[in-house]
């Protein structure tokens, strides 16, 4: 009878036998990840359409005739270009004014919160204000096309303003192009204002209340607590949020401009995500529209990829 | 302070809270106006509503609007897809996302990095809309239903939030059921995701309202068959119909769509219609929302641990 070593020699620990040992996990795990690649990632394959003729009707996939950078000059030239120009400045002025009024309004409307000491009071107004975020698109845009309709479809807004005598003809607003802009910008208002105003009151929250008595010892009023211990107090997040807005400047949304933009007011309704969508869905004219999203793609990675490098240059936590 | 300064810090105060209230009470009034606007014209006469003035109160109240819609096919059926799919992508996309969220929390799993890479990268670049749009019809998914909750069974971001939560468990109890021979579903499935409920149960509801207000997927995907459509793409298809006839300047008149589905003598107009079925629409989020409003400070903070 042979006695056992008390101590195995130590055996060299593989790959293949962490592999083995945790092959449970493994089970659990790799098929999701095939199946996110094969979502997520296979898909880009489909880039190569953009520096193809892509007819797929005509040619198997493998026989397509290659044209290299074609289909991108074709975005900024001639008939094709002149839309793709128009619905990039639709995007990027759409998104501008979205950014800009909703840093106006949910900065103020949080300094606003935060000054009530009836807590009941800013609950309701919170609860309130949070509702339209959980509304769809779909739902909103048919309540916005109500509020500006003419006074008798309930057009709320042409009916204030004619009581106010400040317009004798109800405007319609939908029908003209000058005004697309503005909805769009002010449907987004309407519906996060509230909602985004939490990131600010919980930064808030984090301010030292030491500062505020402070502030009262040496005569400050309500307006410069606001000015120069709330506002700085909240300025890192201001921050951070801007330069993750600015980074994704080009998703200026897209169900709201479908759904109310129309005919007469196209020329500065069509956004970027529409063109994509008419020449590659409806036109199929894969290979322009593919080369029109990955145009979008790499402008957004580079911005967001600065916008990163920004942040973190500023001393802000990194937000990729 | 003199008397003289505290008097004039009084009043201040006073105007100001004063001003402030004002301003969020007509906040708020401009909130749920459009809302409340809506419920008043579904409950009032559609002939009556055409001649216009109703605000927050029904003129002549009627329940035929909602009669019409309960008697529309196309809604019945959407609203059926609609919870379906809801419950289907809740269901699949919790199970999925929570126990790869658990391989990942193993400190120890060789792939863990890997996978964690693969699907935040997703969070910051996607292919595009034609490239999937194909990937999806080559998959053969057109017009089916799958294609609604097969592309959501695992979230990038949820997943993230999940596993920041099941770190908190401590690895004790992890250890322990392993040294009582537990295996690695069995470790997830009855210690895991018992300790985990409350993050389920705010992921669910965030996934759930998603899903419910999705309008997108039906448009791109299934817009050719009926039997998919959702009450979100019926709803949209009222809306642009009465739309052409709203940016006309005409009041929305008495259409044949009015008549859909009823062989009553009685006409809607599709503008009470579309108020109707906005309110029916609406209904299920309105239901949740006590329940989501609970857990907003709750699942934003879960949300905002970082690494």
């Amino acid at each position: 009878m042979t006695t056992q070593p008390l101590a195995q020699p130590k055996k060299k620990k593989t790959v293949w036998h962490t592999i083995a040992a945790q092959k449970e996990l493994i089970i659990m795990s790799v098929p999701l990840l095939l199946y996110k690649i094969l979502f997520s990632y296979v898909p880009v394959v489909g880039w190569t359409m953009a520096f193809q003729n892509y007819k797929p009707a005509v040619r198997s996939f493998w026989k397509q005739e290659w044209v290299g950078f074609d289909n991108f000059v074709k975005l900024f030239v001639g008939l094709n270009g002149e839309r793709f120009l128009r619905d990039l400045r639709n995007t990027l002025g759409q998104s501008f004014l979205t950014i800009v009024l909703g840093y106006i309004g949910s900065i103020s409307l949080a300094l606003l919160l935060n000054e009530v000491k009836n807590i009941k009071f800013k609950k309701v107004v919170q609860n309130i204000t949070y509702m339209p975020h959980f509304l769809s698109w779909v739902i909103v845009a048919g309540l916005v096309s109500t509020m500006l309709a003419i006074p008798t479809s309930g057009g709320i807004i042409n009916d204030v303003l004619i009581r106010l005598g400040l317009i004798k003809e109800p405007i319609m607003f939908l029908s003209e192009p000058k005004y697309f802009w503005w909805i769009v910008a002010c449907s987004n208002l309407w519906k996060e204002m509230g909602w985004n105003t939490i990131i600010y009151l919980a930064a808030m929250t984090a301010i030292d209340p030491t500062l505020y008595e402070a502030a009262v010892i040496d005569g400050a009023n309500r307006y410069q607590k606001m000015w120069h211990i709330t506002l700085p107090g909240i300025k890192s997040t201001i921050v951070v949020l801007l330069i993750m807005n600015v980074g994704h400047i080009l998703e200026a949304g897209f169900e709201i401009q479908y759904f109310l933009g129309n005919g007469l007011v196209v020329e500065m309704a069509e956004i970027i995500d529409i063109f994509v969508l008419r020449y590659g869905i409806q036109m199929g004219n894969y290979s322009l529209a593919t080369a029109a999203g990955i145009f979008k793609t790499v402008v957004s990675i580079i911005l967001i990829s600065m916008a990163n490098f920004i942040a973190g240059r500023l001393g802000e936590e990194k937000l990729v | 302070m003199s008397e003289k300064n505290r008097k004039k810090v009084d009043i201040e105060n006073i105007v100001f809270t004063t001003l402030n209230t004002i301003y969020l009470i007509f906040l708020c009034v401009v909130m749920v106006y459009p809302m409340v606007n809506t419920l008043a014209v579904s409950f009032n006469d559609p002939l009556d509503t055409v001649r216009g003035g109703i605000y927050i109160w029904p003129r002549k109240f009627t329940l035929y609007n909602y009669y019409v819609v309960f008697n529309m096919d196309s809604i019945y059926k959407a609203f059926y897809i609609s919870v379906t799919k809801t419950i289907v992508i809740v269901i699949t996309n919790l199970f999925f996302t929570s126990m790869l969220a658990y391989t990942i929390s193993r400190k120890e799993y060789i792939f863990r990095r890997f996978i964690t890479v693969v699907f935040v990268l997703t969070m910051y670049f996607n292919a595009g809309l034609i490239p999937n749009y194909l990937l999806i019809k080559n998959l053969g998914m057109i017009n089916t239903f799958r294609v609604y909750w097969i592309p959501h069974i695992v979230s990038a971001f949820n997943l993230i939030v999940m596993r920041t939560y099941i770190r908190t468990i401590p690895e004790s109890l992890i250890e322990s059921a392993k040294i009582d021979g537990a295996r690695e579903f069995r470790i997830y499935w009855q210690i895991v995701l018992p300790l985990i409920i409350p993050c389920l149960a705010t992921i669910a509801l965030f996934v759930a309202v998603g899903s419910w207000n999705s309008w997108f997927d039906t448009f791109l995907y299934n817009s050719g068959k009926q039997e998919l459509s959702t009450l979100q793409y019926e709803l949209q298809k009222l809306l642009a119909s009465t739309m052409t006839a709203g940016t006309r300047g005409a009041p929305a008149g008495v259409t044949e769509a009015g008549r859909a589905g009823t062989g009553s003598s009685n006409v809607t107009t599709p503008q009470s219609l579309r108020a109707a079925i906005t309110i029916f629409t609406a209904v299920p989020i309105l239901l949740v929302y006590p329940f989501l409003q609970r857990y907003f400070i709750h699942g934003l903070a879960i949300g905002s641990v970082k690494e």
